[in-house]
């Protein structure tokens, strides 16, 4: 830093306004408005995470809107109109049984991000804490809590999904609890491995020289500081609960026939793979752009989530 | 006068739209040091790095002129703007590169032989044999004990002394016509240091090399340098023979910059004796180690015993590894002692409860770690009020308040971010959390070893004024002797875990009674080199 500089300029002041600032850096005054007021430039500052947002929020709209827009109901079987190519009667064509694909993709949509942040959520809320008060705690409790997590990592998530869904019965709740569960360890590897880098830090270890209860080092020190690899994490996951909710589905182990789900949609398409390209096309490209919105959103969130990362943003615009 | 090895004419950085290195001039002939200094932020490396063609930033331009003239280059080759081929053929052929950080500077999964051997096979094309016998020559130069056998043994089993000498070994293979140094000797202690600067001052004698010694620290810089550039803000300040830009700066800049350097003979102000607060008996620390064949003991504390009075400094120097920071450890209860008492007014402070830790502070290092980086500066002050349940809240924003000002900030600081700040007013941030609870002691761990000389200079100020106005006990541990002699009124001198020398500053100083601490004392780069 150009301390000097600095220091001739803090001479010059009074010494009231004096500051003993020794770069000439950030002379502004920084305040909790302003704070939020650049997160949410920096946020809108971004295309892709602007677009992303927009994209997820329009999907979660018209999701959470499905029953009443969709112009069909999901399961209004035309035989005589099965397997028509995207008309202005049918935008997104109809399925073998004449089932308007555009009323299914939408009222599936809610099915399939409700599973997506339900399942995440349990994840979230059981791995996290595990993760943080194991990387915390260290010793033989991290040892019995890692190879816990070690074990379910063993099996192929899908593998895992599959028992849990066999033992209990196939549904929406038991695929919530399947994605759940094989999401859990991720979280709690995510977690341990931010808190081991952040325990070390200097400003823990103040803490603890205060005397500061290792609860309230938890809560105010290491959680703030490991969001950003979580958020990314939720983000990924979030995406990749929906297509594991898509693959159980299309395993015929996820959400049951004749409710529509993405996935399930899949499954039912690839017979007729070569005769209607839409069954397949029109929930797929769902899957495709929830997931990805998903991931550029999280990659901007994590930005934002950064007091550093909302400085350097307001100085750019500044100069 | 023969040609210079480097001439650096009209050289600009610009990185993005900022100019930050503004036309600079030097020049180093043969058997020659130039010595770079400033402070963190000056240029100095990346004004050396751009004039040797090693500046690789993104966006980064530069422009001027760089010549060498080597043994290679008789008729001088442009650096700046020259393609990555010509460069390859001058690095590490005719420029060799000395850095800061000897530990990560060495490939971990290399043996040193390997890494010798690197540039000899590629710019002399000699044979593994011819190379390896080369190497065994450097190994022996640079003074390393039993090259045979160290040709073969990995970075990770030599001392940061030896790491360095393995880095000039490297850099000097293929004799250079010019040897870059980038703050070599930062990372090292006092009487390694020494050793380091004697020996490239012998190489430098022996092969007539040209050297660029870039340093923030005026003593070695006075200690090896024929001329001296000193650099601010990207811009030559002063650039002169060395005794006279220290017998007569002519710039302010320059001027201040001698006069905040620390140097032997400071003395802190008097304070009188008082009763004995903090007292230590027979501390030992013990960490186990796991290596490949099992448990080890490393006793990083072995015995010691000190008093502390009531208002006085107790100064701890020594080493990297003497132990001096465990006993802070031990003392603030972020280790345990294996054995020993320590006692505060009275109280054991090993079976402390928490009330009693608001009575011992401690500041950390680091100035850029030591403040969580997702709280506000306020919160960080207040965290240990709100710890310990102090004031209620409303009186708590009018403490934070008042301790700003007691460390010299307005009250705004409170509500910024750490990245907001410079070093020195993190440090003093730091400093103002220590004093949150009103401590009778506090502990100050190398509080001001990463701040550049004048900030650190003031921050030693500010340090004294509050044990004055408050009344403080300090224990205050550094490497660096005249810091500690600026500070303390009693010191502790530490080596290997034992306490070595235990005197009044004054004594102690003036008459050292041990041999370690005369060797400590005699390592200090003298403030005006004899020749």
């Amino acid at each position: 830093m150009s301390d000097t500089t600095g220091h001739e300029k803090a001479a010059a002041t009074t010494p009231a306004a004096q500051a003993p600032s020794d770069d000439g850096g950030t002379g502004r005054v920084a305040s909790a408005d302003t704070g939020r007021v650049a997160a949410w430039r920096l946020l809108a500052g971004n295309p892709v995470t602007l677009v992303s947002g927009a994209a997820l929020a329009l999907i979660i709209v018209l999701s959470v809107l499905a029953p009443w827009i969709a112009p069909y109901g999901i399961n209004d079987v035309n035989v005589a109109n099965a397997l028509q190519g995207p008309s202005g009667a049918h935008w997104f064509g109809t399925d073998d049984l004449g089932r308007d694909i555009l009323s299914r993709v939408l009222v599936a949509g809610g099915t399939s991000l409700r599973i997506a942040l339900v399942s995440v959520a349990f994840a979230f809320v059981v791995g996290v804490p595990v993760g943080i008060v194991s990387g915390y705690t260290g010793g033989i409790l991290d040892t019995v809590l890692m190879r816990v997590v070690d074990v379910m990592f063993a099996f192929p998530v899908l593998l895992l999904a599959l028992a849990i869904v066999a033992i209990l019965q196939p549904g929406e709740l038991t695929t919530m609890l399947a994605i759940g569960i094989v999401y859990t360890p991720i979280f709690a590897r995510v977690a341990r491995a931010s808190t081991l880098s952040v325990r070390v830090e200097p400003y823990v270890q103040v803490s603890r020289t205060m005397g500061t209860p290792a609860r309230t080092i938890l809560v105010r020190h290491v959680l703030p500081n490991i969001t950003g690899p979580i958020v990314v994490q939720t983000s990924l996951s979030l995406a990749f609960a929906i297509l594991s909710e898509a693959a159980l589905s299309f395993l015929g182990l996820g959400i049951q026939p004749p409710s529509p789900s993405w996935g399930g949609m899949l499954f039912n398409a690839q017979g007729f793979i070569s005769q209607a390209w839409w069954m397949s096309i029109f929930p797929g490209a769902a899957i495709f752009v929830t997931v990805l919105a998903c991931n550029l959103l999280g990659d901007g969130l994590r930005d934002v989530l950064d007091p550093k990362q909302r400085t350097l943003a307001e100085q750019r615009r500044m100069r | 006068m023969s040609t210079p090895v480097l001439t650096v004419t009209d050289l600009s950085v610009s990185i993005g739209r900022r100019e930050i290195v503004h036309g600079l001039g030097f020049a180093v002939e043969a058997g020659g040091t130039l010595g770079i200094v400033g402070e963190s932020g000056s240029g100095k490396s990346l004004s050396v790095l751009a004039a040797t063609g090693l500046l690789d930033a993104p966006g980064a331009r530069v422009t001027g002129s760089s010549v060498l003239r080597g043994a290679g280059e008789k008729d001088g080759v442009q650096l700046v703007g020259a393609s990555p081929k010509a460069l390859r053929k001058v690095h590490g052929n005719s420029i060799g590169f000395v850095f800061q950080d000897p530990s990560t500077s060495l490939h971990p999964l290399l043996t040193l032989e390997r890494q010798i051997t690197e540039t000899l096979e590629t710019h002399r094309r000699l044979s593994r044999r011819q190379a390896r016998t080369r190497a065994l020559e450097l190994l022996e130069a640079v003074g390393l004990p039993d090259p045979e056998r160290r040709l073969d043994s990995y970075p990770h089993q030599l001392s940061g002394g030896q790491r360095q000498r393995v880095m000039i070994a490297i850099a000097l293979a293929c004799d250079p016509a010019l040897l870059v140094a980038d703050e070599p000797t930062t990372a090292l202690d006092v009487t390694t240091q020494a050793q380091i600067i004697s020996l490239v001052q012998q190489l430098q004698h022996d092969r007539g090399t040209a050297v660029v010694w870039i340093s923030h620290d005026l003593g070695v810089v006075g200690q090896v340098a024929d001329d001296v550039l000193v650099l601010r803000d990207g811009q030559a300040v002063e650039h002169r023979p060395v005794l006279d830009l220290l017998d007569s700066p002519q710039h302010p800049y320059t001027q201040k910059l001698l006069e905040a350097r620390p140097r032997l003979g400071k003395v802190a102000p008097p304070a009188p004796e008082g009763e004995v607060l903090l007292s230590v008996r027979d501390l030992d620390v013990k960490f186990p180690v796991q290596t490949p064949v099992g448990k080890t003991v490393v006793h990083a504390v072995d015995g010691v015993s000190f008093d502390v009075q009531r208002g006085r400094t107790l100064g701890i120097v020594g080493e990297s590894g003497s132990g001096k920071s465990t006993i802070a450890n031990a003392l603030t209860g972020l280790v345990a002692p294996e054995s020993g008492t320590a006692t505060l007014g009275g109280t054991d402070l090993f079976r402390a409860d928490r009330g009693l830790r608001r009575r011992l502070a401690m500041v950390f290092q680091d100035p850029f770690s030591s403040l969580d980086p997702r709280m506000r500066v306020g919160d960080s002050i207040d965290e240990p009020l709100r710890v310990h349940g102090l004031p209620s809240s409303g009186t708590r924003a009018e403490r934070i308040e008042e301790l700003l000002g007691l460390v010299d900030l307005p009250a705004d600081f409170a509500t910024r971010y750490p990245h907001e700040l410079s070093g020195g007013q993190r440090q003093r941030i730091s400093i103002a959390r220590a004093l949150a609870l009103e401590p009778d002691v506090v502990i100050l761990d190398e509080s001001t070893a990463s701040l550049d000389v004048s900030i650190q200079a003031r921050v030693l100020e500010l340090l004294r004024r509050l044990q004055v106005e408050l009344g403080l006990t300090y224990v205050f541990i550094a490497h660096d002797l005249a810091i500690v002699q600026e500070m303390s009124h009693d010191v502790l001198v530490m080596q290997n875990g034992r306490a070595v020398e235990h005197a009044p500053a004054g004594r102690l100083f003036a008459e050292p009674a041990e041999e370690y601490t005369r060797a400590l004392l005699a390592a200090v780069p003298p403030e005006r080199p004899g020749r």
